[in-house]
């Protein structure tokens, strides 16, 4: 059933509030309600519920779950806390990238991983390759989460009306799990992929049409809408987030996309150490910066970004910045060239000139 | 559903057509195909003088989502284009067949425009 598109738990929601839906990564999903910029303004300014229960889950538990997980993640899994979460990435031994994902420690010798959609049987059955000869097992998860990002400024004021849950206290990458509008086993994370502040919520699939009503309308009055994966990708793209198939991929490494901060040489042996050692020590051949255009038009995925003549690169993302009021993106470009500066890139037959981007172009 | 005024000619591409008192015409996209590309943030637009044949590429509508070609319906020779769309694009969504018109232009050959499709041909397209 090539042609077949999984459906969330949420999907009679979004044909209820016009949604335009469209095939994402074998889901049909919402990229936009009442439109991408309005969407994107209503999450930097109050806030946004998006449906992301595309993305999967797996849980890994058993005496041997850190080993396993400190051996197929870059970023350090020992370490992390019973009720934190952690941002990593999973790599070949090649140092390109199987996924990037947030694993979540639910107790000491059990974790809970939110997965890319695209990735995700891919992703499991990477775990479950590793995970033969261990005392671990890796459950499938994926069918038993719905997923809400209630993110923006008013995110906390909103999620206060529909759960007693003690979210206050949060810090960034910790969770709490509990009831949320009278649904049991929710697990509340003051996480997201927007720059904005907020929350992603984890709830039983069956729970899930009546928490995103609750959470819609005690939002109302504060200015929550319900938004798209149009505005989540322009929002996560001023924030410089990485986008598996963008700025990361089988190809390009966390060192180059400039996620050396997640992967921990610290710890002795991880597949893709050798790698991404060598990258981190000698430069890698090419590596991903954010850029802007003082220009009308968007520089898309695909187009090429020359220095003079010279092609040095290509764009990995591109969009209009509803909060910058200009078209920004991302490139995987040649070692050194960044630096030297003057480069352009092609936008249908013209050479527009790049402005290189040290840092998010968002806080 | 789509608006579609009856008082216009369309293309399979979602261009409109609407021909005024002095014999000139204006040119635009159609609701439908604001609506497919989603807030647009951009209007690429030839200069007067600029001549093109049916078909031709006279230029690009970019939404956040894609940028889209726009091409000529007939053979026909632009007198003006709209400059209120270079500050507010965004008309294309809120006025496609008003104030975001794109091209104003004389047409090569006047009965060209019987060969385009009417409301009713265009509607049963989308």
């Amino acid at each position: 059933m090539p042609d077949m598109l999984s459906l969330t738990p949420l999907h009679p929601l979004h044909v209820e509030l016009g949604a335009r839906l469209v095939p994402f990564a074998g889901w049909e999903m919402p990229v936009q309600y009442s439109g991408i910029i309005e969407e994107h303004h209503a999450v930097r300014r109050a806030c946004g519920l998006f449906d992301v229960s595309h993305m999967g889950e797996a849980r890994v538990r058993g005496a041997d779950a850190v080993r396993l997980l400190d051996r197929v993640m870059t970023n350090e899994m020992a370490s992390l806390r019973a009720g934190h979460a952690r941002y990593t990435v999973m790599c070949q031994p090649d140092g390109g990238c199987v996924d990037d994902v947030i694993v979540y420690r639910m107790g000491d010798a059990e974790f809970f991983i939110c997965l890319n959609a695209s990735n995700a049987a891919k992703d499991i059955a990477w775990l479950r390759t590793h995970a033969q000869g261990l005392s671990v097992e890796v459950v499938d998860e994926c069918s038993r989460w719905a997923q809400l990002a209630l993110q923006g400024p008013k995110a906390e004021e909103i999620l206060a009306k529909v759960t007693t849950l003690p979210f206050a206290s949060l810090r960034r990458f910790a969770f709490a799990e509990g009831i949320v509008a009278d649904a049991a086993g929710c697990v509340v994370s003051r996480t997201g992929y927007t720059g904005s502040p907020g929350f992603e919520i984890y709830l039983p699939a069956e729970t899930a049409v009546t928490v995103a009503r609750a959470l819609l309308e005690a939002g109302r009055p504060l200015g929550l809408i319900p938004t798209g994966l149009g505005a989540r990708d322009s929002l996560r793209l001023e924030a410089g987030y990485p986008l598996y198939g963008h700025e990361i991929s089988g190809t390009i490494s966390p060192i180059q996309a400039g996620l050396g901060w997640a992967v921990k040489f610290s710890k002795p042996d991880f597949i893709g150490r050798e790698a991404l050692r060598r990258q981190a020590e000698g430069g890698p051949a090419s590596s991903v910066t954010f850029f802007s255009l003082d220009d009308r038009r968007i520089a898309r995925q695909g187009a090429a970004v020359f220095a003079g003549d010279l092609r040095v690169g290509e764009v990995l993302s591109g969009t209009q910045s509803p909060t910058l009021g200009k078209p920004i993106g991302s490139a995987l470009i040649a070692a050194g060239q960044a630096a030297a500066g003057g480069l352009t890139v092609d936008i249908r037959g013209q050479r527009v000139p790049m402005v290189l981007s040290a840092g998010p172009f968002v806080k | 559903m789509s608006q579609v005024p009856t008082d216009l000619r369309y293309t399979k591409e979602h261009e409109w057509i609407r021909m005024r008192p002095d014999g000139t015409a204006e040119i635009g996209i159609t609701d439908h195909a604001q609506s497919a590309l989603g807030d647009v943030t951009y209007v690429d637009l030839p200069k007067a003088g600029a001549k093109f044949v049916a078909g031709d590429t006279f230029g690009t509508v970019e939404s956040v989502k894609a940028a889209s070609d726009l091409y000529a319906p007939v053979a026909c020779e632009i007198i003006e284009s709209n400059s209120a769309l270079d500050g507010a694009p965004d008309l294309v969504n809120r006025e496609p067949y008003a104030g975001a018109w794109m091209i104003r232009v004389r047409l090569a050959d006047p009965s060209s425009i019987s060969s385009l499709l009417d409301a009713a041909a265009y509607a049963a397209v989308l």
